[in-house]
């Protein structure tokens, strides 16, 4: 790891008017567990690092009258851990849980979680210059692309790995990106692009922007939620392919739903085709079934991930008829 | 540099050899008063904000408190070994994947290679080299050593402080639950069922059943 300097700034309007002189090379760390990892790889070299750490301020869950509010710079583990979340939001409960190992939930945050980078092997790999890097070309659409994109992929094929993601966006999430301007408020769903929009980064973060806070609101009455993770291994690992499902379920059928798929794009992916098979109708698995394969209407399978769609079929109904035994 | 244990008449320890070489030697016993901080300051209309090449900080480790200087890019990891000379959490994959490095820092396991020293700036660290006290080894330690929770012995240090960890919030837990709080530490000689076992028995011994 190369030298570099650090930046302590003791509030956000510190960090964001830092930010906002956009110093060469600067790079901001939360928790730094996938920031050290990049920075380890030599696939950044940073100059300046912000460090967020003193801005307890940012680490905070609290219950307001009709929304939730986390801060950016809360440990996964407080999620995991915190009985409100565990007893209304299962589906954030069990993202958090199922992310990383207890020693890497205890630093990485929330908001580090929601921007971290991806992991794609040509990516993490010092010596590739692909295109997610200014280089010209995708190694992994002719290379080993076992763990890429099905859906929305092109020219660069990553998914984004993040695991709370898919399900804060399940719940209606929305973040607060702080700059040394305005705060601006949009929905989770609309921070993160495809890479035909901007290959370079996965979300819309502007240089001297920030994340500062995430919000979704109380659980209505009815709603249930689930997240799914399928991974190579029983300990840590990325998501070969995830689920996150929030639904409205009345007289055995499900009046809303919300279905966001990780593992298979390059964003957390909403699927809305497999949303309006399902809304209104009558559960059955033969309905869920038909519902996934709407979504894979439009799935380009790489040469080593056509398994993808055969564990997008089955981890959906999976999740959706878990909400409705339970 | 002067060697404390030759002092002693004891013999050189390969590593205190290597040390005496690089910039290892510096070690814990530099006094706090020539410890240098480099630091500029930005201003911005927010108030000025310290950047630092090198800060002078204060980590309580086992109980002890050390002043020392370290770069940002020093991992705590790389402070604990190279500058206190505490070898027990150990560099492996040195990318927060295996578990080796694990110490506790205020109570909670974190890897100490993906955390840098200057952030644990005034924070509480335990290593294994903390955990005997006036030469009685913990309950955790006799326990791997009765139950052979180690074979080649590599990782059994950050196994024993996600041990600690696990056992300071849970007193008696369940398989099920030791094996949530070890799916950060690796084994490469998959003696997972010993060390499971090993930690069952520490619970036994801390609970004075
Ligand atoms: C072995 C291993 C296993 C992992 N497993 C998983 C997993 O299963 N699921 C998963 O989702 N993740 C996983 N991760 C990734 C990572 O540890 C977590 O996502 C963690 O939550 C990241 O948070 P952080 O605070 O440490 O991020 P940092 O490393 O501090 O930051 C990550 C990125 O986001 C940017 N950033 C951070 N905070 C902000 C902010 N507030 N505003 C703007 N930009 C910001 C940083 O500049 C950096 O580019 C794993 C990592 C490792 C090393
Ligand atoms: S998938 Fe993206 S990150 Fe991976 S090699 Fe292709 S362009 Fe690079």
């Amino acid at each position: 790891m190369n030298e570099f300097k650090l930046a302590q700034p003791q509030s956000v309007g510190q960090a964001t008017s830092f930010l906002s002189q956009k110093p060469k090379g600067c790079h901001i760390m939360a928790g730094g567990t996938d920031l050290l990892g990049e920075m380890k790889n030599g696939i950044i070299d940073a100059e300046v690092v912000v460090d967020l750490k003193s801005l307890p301020e940012l680490s905070f869950i609290k219950r307001e009258q009709n929304k939730v509010r986390v801060g950016a710079l809360t440990p996964v583990s407080e999620l995991a851990e915190n009985s409100f979340i565990q007893n209304e939001y299962s589906v954030l409960y069990e993202a958090a849980l199922s992310l990383a190992t207890p020693q890497l939930r205890n630093v990485g945050t929330v908001g580090g979680n929601l921007c971290q980078r991806p992991r794609c092997w040509y990516y993490r790999d010092s010596q590739i210059l692909c295109l997610k890097k200014g280089g010209h070309k995708c190694f992994a659409f002719n290379g080993r692309n076992k763990y890429h994109a099905i859906l929305g992929g092109g020219p660069c094929f990553i998914v984004y790995p993040s695991d709370l993601a898919p399900a804060l966006i399940s719940l209606g999430a929305e973040v607060i990106i702080a700059s040394s301007k305005k705060e601006k408020k949009i929905p989770l769903e609309e921070f993160y692009v495809l890479p035909k929009e901007n290959l370079l980064q996965e979300n819309i973060l502007q240089p001297g922007e920030m994340l500062k806070e995430i919000q979704f609101p109380l659980k209505g009455s009815g709603e249930k939620s689930t997240y799914h993770k399928l991974k190579e291994r029983g300990t840590w690992d990325f998501a070969l392919v995830s689920a996150a499902v929030n639904a409205q379920i009345t007289n055995q059928s499900f009046k809303e739903i919300r279905i966001i798929l990780g593992g298979v794009a390059p964003i957390p992916w909403r699927a809305k085709k497999a949303e309006s098979v399902i809304k209104g109708n009558r559960i059955t698995q033969s309905l869920l079934q038909q519902a996934a394969q709407e979504e894979l209407r439009d799935a380009v399978p790489l040469t080593d991930n056509a398994y993808k769609t055969k564990l997008v079929q089955s981890i959906m109904s999976q999740a959706a008829l878990s909400l409705v035994k339970t | 540099m002067e060697d404390k244990n030759q002092k002693k008449g004891k013999p050189i320890k390969r590593r205190d050899f290597l040390k005496g070489f690089g910039g290892g030697a510096m070690g814990a016993a530099v006094a706090p008063k020539f410890l240098v901080q480099e630091k500029k300051t930005i201003s911005t209309k927010e108030g000025n904000i310290p950047v630092y090449s090198k800060k002078k900080i204060s980590l309580i480790v086992n109980g002890k408190k050390h002043t020392l200087s370290v770069k940002p890019r020093d991992t705590l990891l790389d402070v604990l070994r190279e500058k206190l000379n505490l070898t027990g959490p150990k560099r492996i994959c040195n990318h927060g994947e295996c578990g080796g490095c694990t110490v506790l820092l205020d109570a909670q396991p974190v890897y100490s290679c993906m955390f840098l020293a200057v952030r644990a700036d005034g924070q509480k660290i335990t290593t294994v080299e903390g955990l005997a006290k006036g030469g009685n080894l913990h309950s955790i330690q006799k326990a791997f050593i009765e139950k052979d929770g180690y074979q080649c012995g590599f990782c059994t240090s950050g196994f024993i402080m996600s041990s600690l960890a696990l056992l300071q919030r849970n007193k008696k837990p369940n398989l099920e639950e030791i094996k949530q709080a070890f799916s950060g530490n690796l084994c490469r000689c998959g003696n997972y069922f010993k060390i499971y076992d090993a930690v069952s028995e520490a619970a036994k011994k801390m609970r004075g059943a």
